[in-house]
């Protein structure tokens, strides 16, 4: 028997995350119930095959590397921290009044810096045609043929990137993105 | 000093005495009523006790919470966010471009990585098979998260409450459930054993409704039965919503059914040979369960003959948590009969009847029903449904799934129970890309219709 719900008080570090992410006490509860739930082997880590227990995510065409997104290079394994920081990319910008800096997640800077990555999967600051051809890749799948794939990337390269140096660094990007309300489209309402 | 162990003797004699009385008297009291079918109303007034009860605890823990000016945590059963009125891929990709553009953009990424974190965050299927939240507490432990907010008169009502139900109410449930079994077994072998048809199938009937009676008082069943001129008839096929294997007992305790279900070995398989002794059952052996054919002709073997019982079915194939109804499998849809609906659904203030078999294996399952306060359930008798001309299967499936749903106030979803234990398939997201593609590729509003049909005919 015993009750295997959580309370406020089995959330590590409680303080240090809500300074941290913006999230509010029940928020953060709410999240580790979450967390808990997916974990399903109790080891209080998700691992790889935990996230891709979600059927709506296995279905998502970039489903795989968004769950990249949560480990660490080298990690293989996320703990409650690691998962809160990510999701904290998703707060609305203006909920987060206490700290004004660019350094909170949810900053327009720091989401893009968020999607950017999405792309950019060897880290090395750029998004070169190979790695664009390969996201589109896994967007269309076998709906479109390979040549249409390529002139879809020649068109988004010619159309960002600036200093003609044949890919797409952060600056280009934001550059890209500058008319689109970011924080609109990456946000997720958190009820609290 | 024999003086003083002669005199705690008797005391202890006279004490077992009381209660061995005590107890029979009472499993006389509601074995009687339990064969002949009659009810005292009791249960109903401990319903209304008990939530009166509930309330009280409820209050006190707000008032507790306010004293030390804190919030008492309300579990959302809608969920953790805020999820936007389902709006499809197609519509969210042109409100992010506007009409104007199908090409692709940079920006799209930011939608499809939204959609990915907020399915991590909060997802129909997985919190399926979690047990529903409560907003108010009902004295058991196992649903509480207000610890801190417990006075220390509402502990002491807990504390009576946990002797209440483990002291007197689960011996009681598990002494009337071992009756319950042990009659099964004899009176269905006694029976099996008339050579005269009629007066066996008569008397078969007898005992299976007595048997079930008797498990009902065994789990403390509180069960209200809607729509009763639609139960299922000899030759059809009842489906229900499946949420635990209880629900066998909850029907069965107002009809007579052929149950389906694979051999079991030990107290189970020696039940499963009782009862086909009296009546007619369907067993499958492991083996013989995955051949998709054999099992069709049994099962329109069965209702062909209109001697035989309604053959009870859940075509989930999974337990699901009682808050909403998963993709029926269409093996019973194809058989083509009249399927008669049944929706139940359970009151979770008394106890939750969910069997999440990842967590508790069935002895626990049991033992926690038979620990909780009780079980409070409504079952809605739907009319009957035939498959339509132009039907195929599946789509008769779905069409009595949500009829299911709707009467019993459950989500309708499109998801198979099997992902529970499996990995979804890889055509969800063929289909995410092909409505992706038509974004990028089709024109808008009528050429995307004209462009579709193109497409498929290449």
């Amino acid at each position: 028997m015993g009750s295997n719900k959580s309370s406020v008080q089995n959330v590590p570090d409680v303080q240090e995350l809500i300074q941290e992410t913006g999230f509010s006490a029940s928020h953060l509860q709410r999240l580790y119930e979450r967390f808990h739930l997916l974990d399903r082997d109790q080891m209080g880590r998700l691992r790889v095959q935990d996230f891709e227990a979600i059927p709506e995510l296995a279905g998502n065409p970039i489903g795989d590397r968004i769950i990249g997104a949560f480990f660490y290079p080298g990690k293989d394994s996320v703990d409650f921290h690691d998962f809160v920081r990510v999701l904290a990319h998703f707060q609305p910008t203006d909920s987060n009044t206490k700290r004004k800096s660019e350094e909170v997640y949810n900053s327009p800077n720091r989401k893009l810096q968020f999607a950017f990555q999405l792309y950019d999967q060897d880290q090395d600051g750029k998004i070169s045609r190979a790695e664009l051809l390969q996201v589109l890749q896994e967007l269309l799948g076998i709906e479109v043929t390979d040549e249409q794939l390529q002139s879809i990337a020649e068109r988004a390269i010619k159309e960002a990137d600036l200093d003609q140096d044949d890919a797409i660094s952060f600056e280009e990007f934001k550059k890209s993105l500058e008319k689109v309300d970011v924080n609109r489209k990456m946000r997720i309402g958190f009820l609290s | 000093m024999t003086w003083s162990v002669f005199f705690t003797d008797s005391l202890l004699c006279r004490c077992v005495g009381i209660t061995v009385t005590l107890w029979w008297t009472l499993l006389i009291f509601i074995i009687v009523p339990a064969v002949l079918g009659v009810s005292f109303g009791i249960r109903s007034f401990y319903m209304r006790a008990l939530l009166k009860i509930f309330k009280w605890a409820t209050l006190r823990m707000e008032i507790g919470a306010k004293e030390k000016n804190e919030e008492l945590y309300k579990p959302y059963s809608n969920g953790i966010i805020a999820k936007e009125p389902t709006v499809s891929l197609q519509q969210e990709m042109q409100a992010l471009r506007g009409f104007a553009s199908s090409e692709f953009e940079l920006a799209d990424i930011l939608c499809f990585s939204r959609r990915g974190v907020e399915s991590i965050v909060d997802d129909e299927v997985t919190k399926c098979f979690s047990a529903q939240e409560l907003q108010s507490w009902n004295l058991l432990t196992r649903s509480n998260y207000n610890f801190r907010h417990i006075s220390l008169r509402l502990t002491v009502v807990w504390g009576l409450g946990v002797l209440l139900r483990y002291g007197v109410m689960l011996p009681l449930r598990v002494a009337l459930a071992t009756t319950g079994i042990i009659l099964l077994i004899v009176l269905s072998t006694l029976v099996g054993c008339l050579p005269e048809v009629q007066l066996r199938s008569k008397l078969s009937e007898e005992v299976h409704l007595m048997c079930y009676r008797i498990f009902v008082r065994a789990l403390t069943a509180i069960i209200t039965y809607h729509n009763q001129e639609n139960k299922p008839r000899n030759g059809g096929i009842c489906v229900a919503n499946h949420t635990t294997p209880i629900d066998v007992i909850i029907l069965a305790n107002d009809g007579c059914y052929s149950l389906v279900g694979q051999v079991h070995g030990g107290l189970m398989g020696l039940l499963q040979k009782a009862m086909v002794k009296a009546s007619s059952h369907i067993w499958f052996e492991r083996s013989e369960a995955k051949d998709r054919h054999l099992v069709a002709k049994r099962l329109s073997d069965h209702v062909a003959d209109k001697n035989k019982q309604p053959i009870l079915i859940f075509p989930e194939g999974t337990c699901v948590n009682n808050t909403s109804v998963m993709m029926f499998k269409k093996g019973s849809f194809q058989v083509g009969c009249t399927v008669y609906p049944v929706a139940i659904k359970y009151d979770p203030h008394f106890g939750d009847a969910f069997w999440n078999s990842s967590k508790f294996g069935i002895v626990t399952y049991l033992l926690r029903m038979m620990s909780s306060w009780a079980i409070v359930c409504s079952v809605w008798y739907l009319p009957p449904m035939n498959r339509e001309e132009r039907e195929s299967a599946a789509e008769f499936a779905n069409r009595v799934k949500s009829a299911i749903a709707s009467q019993g106030g459950l989500v309708d979803l499109v998801w198979d129970g099997g992902l529970k234990r499996a990995k979804v398939k890889e055509d969800f997201k063929k289909e995410q890309q092909k409505l992706y593609s038509e974004v990028l590729v089709g024109d808008q509003d009528m050429g995307d219709q004209y462009r579709k049909q193109l497409l498929e005919e290449t």
